[in-house]
């Protein structure tokens, strides 16, 4: 059995995820990124093999995307992160035509073709307004953890309108609703709706088509998914769990073996811990 | 003797200022606005009272500015803050043509000709980029008082580019740099150097025409001056009252409204046809 190493430093998060050549997912690990990369990328691919009960040689190959693609001193291959996420989304939903992924600095649109290679692109990453760091910072004026986003948006039917124009100046806007008596549940939903327009326009700029999949950390909370259906009147791919965070280190796991096969079919000797050293 | 008072209520401070029939300061106040804004202008008010010795029956008129004027409910009146910072910069620094106003989540560049009246004004009201918000992420990033930033950034030798524009991202990104192993007064500088130069640039669109005068909060920061002085090769003037300039403005205009009801009737204003 062969195992690749996909690894996803986020703005927020990081994640590692191990994939052997039938497809299966032997380990997963995730923690926040914080400022020393190399670092955390390590303590996951441990926690990776751990999981998977695998050792550091039998992982073949190691393929970094994300951010920080660059501080992973172990990786065999760096990939941007539309590449990996295109791949990883059409391992998971083979139809999907357009990706919208919302991380916690960035918001990403896609368009792929029927390959899953990315036609063309549009990203946010220069406003918080545009990102999930609009939600947690919604939630942290009212006393929330990004933790209980999720419940509390759940409870909630009607949306109070929040401009979302500043992720700074929402909390304003957020003591304004709260005075006038708005139940937190209904701010922070329409927090949620607010992004979901800027999506609905990211998406728009990448000409969208169906199938639509969804994915990224802020995917976690369901009332995303729900808002987007609502706001395209279309039906949206979301997968399952914990997976709209791994996608994109799942879909560098599958670049990993794609790339494998073919230096193995023409005869290149892979050695990835040789690499490392030299890296 | 009758006085005049002007209550700013800005998103981050409240001040209020009371001047006598000849326009000098008797009292003044200073509060954070907090979320109830109407008893915050109540009390820099009560505040400011106190300081000039004064009762609320002997202040004739008051005017509200700042974005919770119309919270100031014991005012006569509103203005905008835009035209109460004009006219204070004017009566402290009569030379002044140029305005810029640094506040605690905008910052504006006013243009105003010789007596204080507007000409042209541009403000960020979308993004609190180059607000003194970024100079909050920064100071709760590195754990340094916010009224300390500047004597620090002044320490530097070579400033550490800050690329982020938004707010929100300017707090990790200080973070990453300071991991990177960068100087607290190098990033410092750099935050610094990022904000004067978003208010350059929202200066040049109303016409950079000398003499300028900073006011707001954050013309207390000296690292601040320092950039604005480097980015636009001049000299600010800056006021030890300069957080108190719009209040400052207010005052005067509920002064002139003083006077102008003493003041006769002319014909026009009794017989208008």
């Amino acid at each position: 059995m062969t195992y690749t190493l996909g690894i996803d430093l986020g703005s927020t998060y990081t994640k590692a995820l191990i994939l052997s050549d039938d497809s299966r997912i032997a380990g997963k690990a995730m923690a926040h990124t914080g400022f020393k990369l190399a670092e955390i990328s390590r303590k996951l691919f441990d926690q990776a093999l751990d999981q998977a009960g695998l050792s550091d040689a039998d992982i073949a190959y190691v393929v970094a995307t994300g951010f920080g693609r660059h501080m992973v001193p172990f990786s065999n291959v760096a990939v941007t992160d539309l590449t990996a996420s295109a791949r990883g989304t059409a391992f998971l939903f083979p139809n999907t035509r357009t990706v919208l992924d919302v991380g916690g600095q960035t918001m990403k649109a896609s368009r792929l073709d029927e390959t899953a290679k990315v036609r063309s692109f549009r990203l946010n990453d220069k406003c918080a307004a545009g990102t999930g760091a609009f939600i947690e910072k919604t939630a942290r004026y009212m006393g929330y953890s990004t933790e209980e986003i999720g419940p509390l948006v759940a409870t909630s039917k009607v949306a109070v309108p929040i401009s979302g124009v500043c992720a700074v100046f929402a909390e304003s806007e957020v003591i304004n609703q709260l005075s006038m008596g708005a139940p937190p549940a209904d701010i922070m939903h329409g927090a949620i709706s607010s992004l979901v327009d800027r999506s609905v326009q990211l998406m728009k700029r990448v000409q969208m088509e169906p199938e639509y999949t969804l994915i990224g950390g802020i995917l976690r909370f369901g009332t995303m998914a729900r808002v987007v259906r609502e706001k395209l009147n279309a039906e949206v791919n979301v997968p399952e769990g914990d997976m709209v965070q791994f996608t994109t280190a799942l879909g560098a796991a599958i670049l990993g073996h794609q790339r494998l096969r073919k230096l193995t079919e023409t005869g290149v000797e892979v050695s990835r811990v040789a690499t490392a050293v030299a890296g | 003797m009758a006085y005049a008072a002007g209550v700013d209520v800005g998103s981050t401070q409240t001040k209020a200022v009371i001047i006598d029939e000849a326009g000098e300061i008797v009292g003044r106040a200073l509060i954070d606005t907090g979320a109830n804004v109407i008893a915050a202008a109540e009390n820099a008010f009560a505040q400011a009272l106190t300081a000039g010795r004064l009762d609320e029956r002997e202040v004739e008129y008051v005017i509200g500015t700042g974005y919770g004027r119309y919270r100031v409910t014991f005012g006569n009146t509103q203005v905008t803050e835009i035209s109460c910072h004009g006219r204070g910069a004017v009566q402290m620094f009569p030379q002044t043509r140029t305005v810029v106003d640094m506040g605690g989540q905008d910052t504006k560049a006013i243009r105003v000709n010789a007596i204080g009246e507007i000409v042209d004004f541009c403000m960020n009201d979308k993004c609190a980029a180059g607000t003194g918000r970024f100079l909050g992420a920064a100071s709760a990033a590195l754990d340094i008082p916010l009224d300390e930033l500047g004597e620090v950034a002044l320490r530097a030798e070579r400033a550490v580019k800050i690329s982020t524009t938004c707010t929100v991202f300017a707090e990790s990104e200080v973070l990453s740099w300071l991991g990177k192993g960068k100087k607290i007064e190098d990033i410092l500088l750099g935050v610094h150097q990022s904000i004067a130069a978003r208010s350059i640039g929202l200066l040049r669109r109303v016409g950079i025409e000398p003499e300028v005068t900073f006011t707001g909060g954050v013309a207390r920061n000296i690292g601040m001056v320092a950039a604005l002085n480097k980015g636009m090769n001049l000299k600010v003037n800056v006021s030890a009252d300069s957080h108190f300039m719009g209040a400052l403005g207010a005052a005067l205009f509920a002064l002139d409204h003083i006077r102008a009801s003493r003041e006769p009737a002319t014909l026009h204003e009794v017989a208008p046809l």
